[in-house]
Formats: C-alpha cells, sequence, structure tokens
C-alpha cells in the first residue's frame, strides 16, 4: 500500500505552533516531525490538550486566528505551505488536502440540501451545473450511501449521524485529494455505525490512494485503520513506529502509561485495578526544558528533569524520546492491583431493586415513541449491571425511570421489597436518599454558580441529613475518599479540569449512603488515564460501600471491566442479560455478536466484523415480530417477522430473546465468520 | 482547539473577570451612556440644591426667551425652565426604576415557573401573558389608572405589571435551556423541592440575560412613566417633571415661538433613555447575548 520511493505526501519538520493568550505566546506544539508517504495512513495519537488537532490545523492553514506558526515547515507534495497567501492556500485546500472533523452536524450547512452541497465542491473546480450534479450522485455512491438521488434532494438534519458523515467523506474525496486529515471522524458515532465508517475509509483509502493522517484519541481504532502511529504528548512527538511494534511493544512510558489505562483482554474489576497516569498534562504557558513526561514519569531520573532526551532510533523507524526506553516496560505501576477484599455478591437473599416490566411511551407531535417495553431486572447489594446498546436503545430512558425523574407508563420499580412512587415528588426523602446518579458529562451536571464546597455542604445536608459544624468534617471526609484535594473546595467547578469535576459529582452522589448509584456514561467525556482513574475510584467506593450500580456505557471494555451482569437493550427491548462473562464469551445474542465485533481492540484481530443491515429502526414504527429481524444476520425465517421471541433462561441466570436455540447459535458462533451476510442489502429509506 | 487538562488558576479567572470590566471600560457607547446617567442621578439627589432658581418659584418673569439669567427661558408661569430641567430628574428617576424593579421580579418570577414546570402551567400562564402582550401599554395604564385612580403607587404597579410579561418570555427560554441541564436532575434526585431549584439553582445561571432584559425595560419605563404623565396620569403637579413640563407648555407651541418651554424638558427625556439603551448594548455584548 505504501509507496516510499517517491516524496512523501505530508513532511513536518520541527513544526512549532504557539497560541497568543492574553499577550503572551503559549507553546503548543514543540518541534513536532513526521512523514505520511503516499498512499500511507498514519496516526496521531495523545490525550486531549497533546496538540493533535492544532498539528492538523496547522496543515490546512485553518489555525485560529490567535495562532501561529512560529517555526519549522510543512510540506504537502513536496511543496513548503507554511507562508502561503490566502489564495495560494485555498488552491491548497482545493486540490491537495481535505479534512473531515468529528461532529458531521457542524460540517454541514444545515440550510442547504445535500446534493447542491456537495455539488459545490465540483463546481468550485470547475464543473458545470450538470455535470456536478452528475458527479455528486456518482460520489454519494461511492460512499456506500444506497439511494443517492434521494439522500441528495434532503437537509443535513434528515439524515443520521452516520449517513452525515459519509456525506462529509464524499465532499472531501470528492477533488481527490493527496492527503485526507481525519480528526476524530468517528468519536460521536455509535459503536455500530463507527465500524461502518471505518470500514468505508479503509475501502475508499485503497481504491483512491490516498495518503491519510488519522487523529483520535481511541487507540483501538488506531490498531485497526493504521500502519504507522506518532503518539504525541504535550506538542512533542514522544514515540512513532509501526502501529504493531507500538502498540505491543511501546518503548515510551507514556505509551506504555496510555495502554495499561484502558481496560482491554477482558479485564475485570476483580482482578485488580486499572492503572493510571498520575499528575496532569503540563499547562500550556509552562516552559519546558526537560523530558515534557518527566514529571508524571515513574522512571524519570535526574537526567529526564535537567536535559531533553535525544529522538533515540529503536529500528529502522521506530523511535522513541526517553533515555530509559529500553526499561519503558517496566514502568512501575501507580496504583496498587489489589482491591481491599474481594467482591462476593450474594444472590440467593431479596434483590435490592426490582423492576417490574418497565415500559415508557414518549408522545411525540402526535405519534407514540416505544421507548422502554417491559423491561424487568433486578440488582443486588453491591453488584453492578451493566447497560449497553446502540444510542436509541433505551439504557437511559430505563436508568431515569428507575430514578423517578420521569413517570413510566407502565410497571413498577421495587426498593427492598417496597413499590416506589412512580416520580420523584412522590418519593420520600429516604427513598429519594437511596438513588444517586452519576452524569455523563459532569460540565452540565455541576451548577457553574456554586463553588465546590457549597455543592457539596447542600448534598450533606439534603442526603445525610448533616449541617452546621459536623458537615465541614464529614465534607473533608468525602472529599478525601473521592480523592479530590481540600484546596478544590473553594473553586467553581468550571476551574476544575474534567476528571477533578467528575469527582465532584461523584461525591456528590455519595454523600449519603446511597444503594444504589446510576453511572450513565460516567468516563466517557474524558480521557483515558482519567477515565482509568474514575473507574478505579467506582470500584474502590463499591467495594467499601456496598454499592450496586446501575452502569451505562457504549464502551464495551468499560462495561466489561466493571459489571458483574449485563443487559442487552435494542429499541427499548431486553435482548440479553447474563453474567458478564457469559454474555461477552458466548454464545450470545446475534446482536450482542454484532456490537462485540463492532469494536476495535488494541490487540488487533480476534472476532470477524458483522456488519448490520442500516440503521436502528424507528420507535414510533418498531418492526413486527423480533424487533432486531431487519438487521440480524442470523435470521432464520418467517417466525422471526412475525412471532416476538420470548426472553428465556438458556442458562444459570442468562436469559435471552432469540428464535434460535442456545446450542444452535453456540455451533454458528463456533464457526468462523466469513460467511456472515448482511440480512437486508438496502439502507432503509427514511 | 481541543481544551487543556489543567485546571485553571483561580488567578486566570479573576483575570477574565477583569477583562471582562476592561471590555466594558474600554466600550464608549457603554461609557457614555454611564456618564449620561450618572448626571441625570446627580441632578435627581441635588437638583434643587444646585439649581440657579428655585424650580417652583413662580416669581419670574413669563415666557423669557434664553438670557444670561435664564440660560432655558421662563414658562407661561414664570418659572425658570433651566431650574426644571435640573430639578426634574428626580420623580422618574424614582418611578420609573421602581416600576422596572417591580416588573423583573415578577418575571422573573413567571418565567422561572413556566420555563420550570412546561405542561399546563406553562400553557395557561404563557397564553394569559400573552394575551396581556397583544394590548397596546398606555391603553392598558390608562384603563387601570381611571378605574383605580391614580397615584404614583399605582403607576409603578401598572407598569410593572405590564412589563412583568414582557420580561417573563426572556427569562422563561433561558430557563429551558438551562433546565436540560444535567445539575437540575441531580438537583431533583437530592430530594429539593421546586422553589429551591427554580431560585437557587437556575435563577444564578439566567442573571446575565435578566440584567439585560432589565436595562431595556428600563429604558421603555421611562417611555411609560413620560406618557403617563403627559396625559396627566403619572406624576402630579407641583412636580418640575420633564413630562409635566411638556404637559404644561405644549399648547404654546402652536401660538407662537415659545419653543424653549418644551424642548429643553424634551431633551432631558431623550437624553436619559439613550444613555439608558446605550448601558443595556453594552451589557447584552458583554453577556453575549
Amino acid at each position: 500500500m505504501t509507496d516510499r520511493g517517491a516524496a512523501p505526501t505530508l513532511e513536518l519538520k520541527d513544526l512549532e505552533v504557539v497560541y497568543r493568550v492574553r499577550g503572551r505566546d503559549r507553546q503548543v506544539v514543540r518541534g513536532v516531525s513526521f512523514t505520511i508517504a503516499a498512499g500511507e495512513t498514519y496516526g496521531l495519537v495523545g490525550e486531549s490538550g497533546c496538540g493533535k488537532s492544532t498539528t492538523a490545523l496547522a496543515v490546512v492553514g485553518y489555525l485560529a486566528s490567535n495562532g501561529r506558526i512560529r517555526g519549522g515547515s510543512i510540506c504537502v507534495a513536496g511543496r513548503d505551505v507554511v507562508g502561503l497567501s490566502n489564495r495560494a492556500l485555498r488552491h491548497l485546500r482545493t486540490n491537495d488536502v481535505s479534512m473531515v472533523y468529528q461532529n458531521p452536524a457542524e460540517a454541514l450547512n444545515p440550510s442547504i440540501r445535500i446534493g447542491e452541497q456537495v455539488a459545490e465542491v465540483f463546481r468550485v473546480r470547475g464543473a458545470g451545473r450538470e455535470e456536478a450534479l452528475e458527479r455528486t450522485l456518482q460520489a454519494l455512491a461511492k460512499v456506500q450511501i444506497a439511494d443517492p438521488g434521494s439522500v441528495m434532494a434532503r437537509y443535513p438534519h434528515q439524515l443520521s449521524g452516520g449517513m452525515q458523515q459519509r456525506v462529509v467523506i464524499a465532499m472531501a474525496l470528492a477533488n481527490d485529494p493527496g492527503l485526507l486529515i481525519l480528526d476524530e471522524p468517528t468519536t460521536s458515532l455509535d459503536a455500530t455505525v463507527e465500524a461502518e465508517v471505518l470500514d468505508l475509509i479503509q475501502h475508499l483509502q485503497a481504491e483512491f490512494r490516498t495518503s491519510v493522517l488519522f487523529i483520535t484519541h481511541n487507540l483501538g481504532v488506531i490498531a485497526k485503520m493504521c500502519e504507522r502511529v506518532g503518539v504525541l504528548y504535550a506538542g512533542r512527538l514522544v514515540e512513532e513506529g509501526p502501529v504493531s511494534e507500538v502498540l505491543k511493544g511501546p518503548r515510551h512510558p507514556y505509551t506504555v502509561g496510555l495502554l495499561r489505562c484502558v481496560p482491554r483482554g477482558g479485564a475485570r474489576k476483580d482482578r485488580g485495578r486499572l492503572d493510571t497516569i498520575p499528575g496532569f498534562l503540563p499547562s500550556i504557558d509552562e516552559e519546558l526544558r526537560a523530558c515534557v513526561f518527566a514529571p508524571r514519569c515513574g522512571l524519570a531520573q535526574d537526567i529526564c528533569r535537567a536535559t531533553e532526551p535525544p529522538l533515540y532510533q529503536i529500528t529502522e523507524d521506530h523511535s522513541s524520546r526517553c533515555y530509559f526506553h529500553e526499561r519503558a516496560q517496566d514502568l512501575p505501576r501507580t496504583t496498587p492491583p489489589e482491591l481491599g477484599q474481594p467482591i462476593l455478591v450474594d444472590r440467593s437473599k431479596a434483590p435490592l431493586l426490582a423492576v417490574k416490566e418497565l415500559t415508557k411511551t414518549f408522545e411525540q407531535n402526535g405519534r407514540r415513541i416505544h421507548a422502554l417495553e417491559a423491561v424487568s431486572a433486578a440488582l443486588w447489594p453491591g453488584e453492578t449491571l451493566g447497560l449497553v446498546g446502540e444510542s436509541g436503545s433505551g439504557k437511559t430512558t430505563f436508568a431515569r425511570a428507575v430514578l423517578g425523574l420521569f413517570a413510566p407508563t407502565g410497571g413498577t420499580v421495587e426498593l427492598d421489597a417496597h413499590v416506589l412512587p412512580p416520580t420523584l415528588s412522590r418519593r420520600t426523602q429516604a427513598d429519594v436518599r437511596e438513588l444517586q446518579i452519576v452524569f455523563q458529562n459532569p460540565d452540565s451536571a455541576l451548577n457553574r454558580r456554586h463553588a465546590v464546597r457549597s455543592i457539596l455542604r447542600r448534598s450533606l445536608k439534603k442526603l445525610a441529613g448533616i449541617s452546621g459544624a459536623p458537615a465541614e468534617e464529614r465534607l473533608l471526609m468525602l472529599a478525601g475518599s473521592v480523592r479530590l484535594a481540600e484546596r478544590y473546595l473553594t473553586v467553581r467547578p468550571n476551574q476544575l479540569s474534567g476528571g477533578l469535576k467528575q469527582r465532584v459529582a461523584i461525591a456528590r452522589a455519595f454523600a449519603g449512603e446511597p444503594r444504589l448509584v446510576v453511572c450513565d456514561e460516567p468516563t466517557s467525556a474524558l480521557d483515558v488515564s482519567v477515565q482509568a482513574a474514575i473507574l478505579n475510584l467506582l470500584v474502590d467506593l463499591q467495594v467499601q460501600r456496598w454499592v450496586a450500580y446501575l452502569f451505562i456505557s457504549h464502551d464495551l471494555g468499560v462495561v466489561r471491566y466493571i459489571s458483574d451482569r449485563i443487559a442487552v437493550l435494542y429499541l427499548g427491548r431486553l435482548m440479553e442479560m447474563g453474567p458478564a462473562e457469559v454474555v461477552f464469551d458466548g454464545p450470545h445474542h446475534p446482536y450482542t455478536e454484532a456490537l462485540l465485533s463492532a469494536v476495535p481492540t488494541i490487540d488487533g484481530g480476534g472476532r470477524a466484523r458483522i456488519k448490520l443491515a442500516g440503521e436502528i429502526p424507528s420507535a414510533a414504527a418498531p418492526p413486527t415480530g423480533c424487533v432486531f429481524h431487519t438487521r440480524c444476520h442470523r435470521r432464520i425465517g418467517a417466525i422471526c417477522d412475525e412471532k416476538e421471541p420470548p426472553l428465556v433462561e438458556v442458562g444459570p441466570g442468562h436469559l435471552m430473546r432469540c428464535h434460535i436455540p442456545i446450542e444452535e447459535l453456540r455451533r454458528l458462533q463456533a464457526q468462523p465468520q466469513e460467511a456472515a451476510q448482511v440480512a437486508g442489502t438496502k439502507q432503509p429509506a427514511a | 482547539m481541543s481544551t487543556v487538562a489543567t485546571i485553571v488558576q483561580p488567578s486566570e479567572i479573576r483575570i477574565a473577570r477583569r477583562e471582562t470590566r476592561r471590555q466594558l471600560l474600554r466600550s464608549k457607547t457603554f461609557m457614555a451612556g454611564v456618564i449620561i446617567i450618572a448626571f441625570w442621578v446627580f441632578c435627581a439627589i441635588f437638583g434643587y440644591r444646585i439649581a440657579p432658581h428655585d424650580p417652583l418659584s413662580q416669581a419670574f418673569p413669563q415666557l423669557q426667551g434664553l438670557s444670561r439669567a435664564y440660560p432655558f427661558g421662563t414658562d407661561q408661569l414664570g418659572r425658570d425652565v433651566f431650574s426644571r430641567v435640573l430639578a426634574g430628574a428626580r420623580d422618574i428617576l424614582i418611578v420609573a426604576p421602581l416600576a422596572t424593579l417591580l416588573g423583573v421580579v415578577g418575571g422573573t418570577t413567571i418565567g422561572l415557573v413556566t420555563g420550570y414546570f412546561r405542561g399546563l402551567t406553562d400553557d395557561v400562564i404563557s397564553r394569559i401573558v400573552d394575551a396581556v402582550l397583544s394590548l397596546p401599554l398606555i391603553v392598558i395604564a390608562v384603563t387601570v389608572l381611571v378605574a383605580l385612580g391614580h397615584s404614583t403607587l399605582t403607576v409603578i404597579v401598572v407598569i410593572g405589571l405590564v412589563f412583568a410579561p414582557i420580561v417573563s418570555r426572556t427569562v422563561r427560554a433561558a430557563v429551558l435551556a438551562e433546565r436540560q441541564l444535567d445539575y437540575v436532575s441531580a438537583s431533583r434526585l437530592q430530594g429539593e423541592r421546586a422553589p429551591y431549584v427554580m431560585f437557587v439553582e437556575i435563577l444564578p445561571n439566567v442573571f446575565g440575560p435578566i440584567v439585560v432584559e432589565a436595562t431595556v425595560r428600563l429604558g421603555y419605563a421611562i417611555f411609560a412613566v413620560a406618557g403617563l404623565t403627559f396625559l396627566g396620569f403619572g406624576v402630579q403637579p407641583p412636580s418640575p417633571d420633564w413630562a409635566l413640563q411638556i404637559a404644561d407648555n405644549y399648547t404654546l407651541l402652536g401660538a407662537g415661538t415659545y419653543w424653549w418651554t418644551v424642548l429643553f424638558p424634551a431633551l432631558a427625556i431623550i437624553s436619559l433613555v439613550v444613555a439608558v439603551n446605550l448601558v443595556a448594548d453594552g451589557l447584552a455584548r458583554v453577556f453575549g447575548r
């Protein structure tokens, strides 16, 4: 695929980018050099704030108005693009470089039809009106949009996220660019849609022989998509090499740390804590003369804090900026792996929470949206029930109905064997205290006008009934239990980093003695090292306080790590529920099987991809029979279309809703997957 | 650019706040508005004392033109227009802000309730609000004042009541956006009652739009008070109020050339309203609306 002989498509040499903030230049990219050969896919990975996006924006000349390239060179196809005039830059963007951003909804103009929008790219390059429309049709067909003619007549908001991203990719490839920059192109998409888009990018790249700069924080995506990878830390390229070498034999402590933070390879909470990277990314106005990672590195010696290490060449194309690159993998753990005590859930006793036939129908513009259909589940003290499924599957609706944020249409929620009133306002304060939540986005979950101290004191008052002088003591204990330093208590949430905000949110949930805490994607807005620390904290709290978690996440690695049991939802129906290992190891429901196969893993290989046909159907008009039959790759016939399968126990504590007998599923799923076929080959029309 | 994963130092926040203040101080139009308002507030407090003549005295020659002794001339009852303009700020600067305050407090409460509860409460109250909004202010005000008899208090209450629905719309829109945020759910999950969630959790976060709306309303309130006074329903004689001066003297405009009796009080009203609106614009820019 890669052609190393010709001039590289992109060559960065000692690139330095600064942002001018309040009259001072703050360096964001510090001397980054790498090259991308023709037809090569190069991954750029690192946590937020490391300078990944800034590097990409510098290449296309889209730096914010206070940003400036202070040094180094950027060559696209052998031509230096630093300091080009606006006109020349426009020419460059028209012909040589395209960029795809994270959020396709923002990349498309909401008031122009798809057809006109894509055709504009051809018009700019000199095509006539008819020709442009003709070529638009072809371009949309290239990105595997099933009915390009009808899509062209629609507005962006009428398309799903995955379809929008396809359109954006079609526009990016319309000028047949030499270099395609993808900045987190699948981060806002569901795992199943992400897998589709990644497949598409791979396919197109092979066809167009485009070079790709792939920016992502997801190491699994890097493993799937890229040939070579560069690891950025604080604006410095700290390690670079072929993907397999870097991921399997990392030679920089930061890369080692990143890889350890991710729960993978079936990691589970009862086998130990996740490792984390201590400390914080240096702020952008710090002068960094020595190794940028030294303050957070367990291997750092005096020399690391005195002078910057050179780039060590480990093999021909694998390099690391670390004096101790040979010992990088011996990086000492920063968190002890052992848990204080084992988690043993006793399910012979009565459950803490029993949800029976919970149903929720929303009325929207005269249509009835069946968000939740008779979902039953139970939770015992000290255990975690993971909820997985695509967006629109009813995970959040389920959790919020349990909490009483809105009244369910049918069904009951029982706590300690007494039925809870449907809404919060009717529940007693004692009931309210038992059920708490940690939200996905700590920015919106904490009142930005209140100081951390007053947020937590109010929680102590309401949830634990403590106020006055004793509250101050409890406040410090509470902050200590979530490892929140005392100095953060006086500030407002917007002065804290994402991880610290999430600790405040957890502290609030644990101010009383909650019995059940809903965790609604609590780590998905966080970087992996912070995610690991938050997961460790949640597990520690669970072990100490015997609290049960209802854990919602789209990250199956995280769900597997923290959950004892897992429930798989699809279109508001429970498709499968069982012990975590059983659900993950199979035999699984065909939907679970497809979900699992969609996740790109760092270790690569593993499962063959099962392509789910089309998108999740509308909950306003769910399919007849088994709701999954329209997309199921194992559909056995008319029975699937006509009759809804019952939820039956197929093993100890393992429930499944499928017409195929478990033994048959076991046999089918043991076979290699190449024959897995797409059931309905057409994209749904609307 | 992605966000930097570090703690912002408290000093940085202070710098940001200072930046906001500096931005306001640098804005020429905002500062011009502040200076004009400050001048009239000064006059409202000390107007009687700094006026060259007694504003209420009728001891001077009638309908004198501009001269050194009477810079703005005298009116038909022989009162010094210049002194009356200086002293005339007092009543309107008491009545209009109080009416605005009443309107903003009432409107904020209605806005919080309709935005927070939505549903039937919102539907019913919002329809009433729409009905009130569809009637011209002066018509309602005159009707009520005729029915209840006029006093300064009634003027304040009437303008406040008419403004409340207008303010409530702005507040409701801001509350609807805030209500979606998770901290509201988190607060309810602690067992907080609705008034606490509305006034302690949500209110501080919608303060920016409320301040801007209040300033805009103040401009309208000055107009409304002046209009009612002119019609005889507002401030009562013998106050040297600007609108009263205009009411007393506007008939002379037709008769001849006694323009100064009307022009100077009119300019005073205009300058105050324009100044209030300049300040409102400046605040709106800073609060990002």
